[in-house]
């Protein structure tokens, strides 16, 4: 294995840790839904309840909130197109580099024969 | 509406929060994006005005690129792709809540910190349309703060740490991270500007937004580093003639 391979996987591995440990260290918390809490501050500072004057339109369309499960159907679809991208293009790149070393490869040994 | 779970949520955000005082934890929230209705009408608009300039900049950039080295749209489309992900991955952190990445690091290192306004800009409206997360009407305050001011940051860190000779990878870390972070205390400020404290004005009211983002965030930006070296590294191993044509590699310390 490559000290770069080492490497990578390394960092991938610590970003699992950092990401994971603190589902076990807080073991009571509640992990929920981060991005509408602020409205929580907004009310804390204003001193009462903010009423947002613009609901999202895909909430008004359905007449209600976005079911957490669809949500999560929408981040997957968010996370699917961009993984698809990402390795479609890295794997065009890792069989491109292959084709180009195949021949240098060949040559390398030539050179050092000689 | 759902208005009943509305008041049922935001009482127990109060109520968790106040447990959570008690106990020395910063309280259970933290928002990457300003939420749909949340910002009064004149700051919508501002914010809105504010970005126009630097999405056309991005435009230019973006075209100006792409005519000099056609080939690159293959890395602006993975740019494109790893704000899609980063995104869209809600991961714990140490105070108790989630929240996501930005993703727009490598975008900024690569292309320049306006290009990543274009693309940051489909990734919102994206979230805004069909997962009701931000907003049309917060559309352009989370426009500038995590698909410009945070990549101007990166870029700005990127650039310095490229000057200073500090070794390659350590740069693009510090340049993703503190570009994610950076993000975060622009949204703290777009809040504390919208609702300044009584006591205390925008100042006070900045603190109190930013002591509840900045922890979160805090490992998120380190992941965000972390994951950013990796397909950094992933790209100098694979594609190396793109990353010259951008002038990645030129001049760079490795």
């Amino acid at each position: 294995m490559t000290a770069t391979k080492k490497t990578v996987i390394g960092l991938l591995v610590l970003a699992v840790i950092i990401a994971l440990v603190p589902l076990f260290i807080l073991q009571n918390a509640e992990f929920g839904g981060s991005d509408d809490a602020g409205s929580g501050v907004v009310s804390e500072i204003t001193g009462t309840e903010y009423e947002p004057w613009f609901t999202p339109i895909f909430e008004t369309a359905i007449n209600g909130e976005i079911p957490g499960e669809v949500e999560s159907l929408f981040f997957c679809v968010q996370t699917g197109i961009g993984v698809g991208i990402i390795a479609f293009i890295m794997g065009r790149f890792v069989e491109r580099k292959k084709k180009e070393d195949e021949p240098n490869k060949a040559d390398g040994s030539k050179r050092a024969k000689k | 509406m759902n208005t009943s779970l509305n008041t049922r949520e935001k009482r127990f955000i109060a109520v968790a929060a106040a447990i959570a005082l008690v106990f020395g934890f910063t309280p259970v929230a933290s928002a990457m994006h300003i939420m749909e209705g949340y910002l009064p009408v004149g700051f919508s608009v501002a914010w809105g005005v504010i970005c126009i300039p630097f999405l056309i900049a991005g435009y230019m950039s973006i075209k100006k690129t792409l005519k000099e080295n056609p080939k690159t749209i293959t890395l602006l489309a993975m740019a494109g792709a790893y704000v899609f992900v980063l995104s869209s991955l809600k991961i714990p952190s140490v105070t108790g809540s989630c929240s996501h990445m930005t993703g727009t690091g490598l975008g900024a290192i690569l292309f320049g910190p306006t290009a990543v306004s274009i693309l940051g800009v489909i990734v919102l409206l994206f979230q805004a349309i069909l997962l009701a997360h931000g907003g049309l009407t917060t559309l352009g305050a989370n426009t500038f703060s995590m698909a410009i001011a945070g990549p101007f940051v990166t870029f700005g860190i990127f650039i310095l740490c490229k000057k200073i000779k500090i070794n390659k990878h350590v740069g693009v870390f510090l340049a993703a991270a503190i570009g994610d972070l950076f993000t975060y205390c622009v949204t703290a400020f777009q809040l504390a500007m919208a609702y300044p404290s009584e006591s205390g004005g925008v100042a006070a009211s900045m603190v109190k937004f930013l002591a509840v983002f900045a922890p979160t965030q805090i490992p998120l930006a380190i992941i965000e580093g972390i994951l950013t070296v990796v397909i950094i590294i992933g790209l100098e191993t694979y594609a190396q003639p793109e990353l010259n044509d951008l002038g990645y590699l030129a001049g760079g310390v490795k």
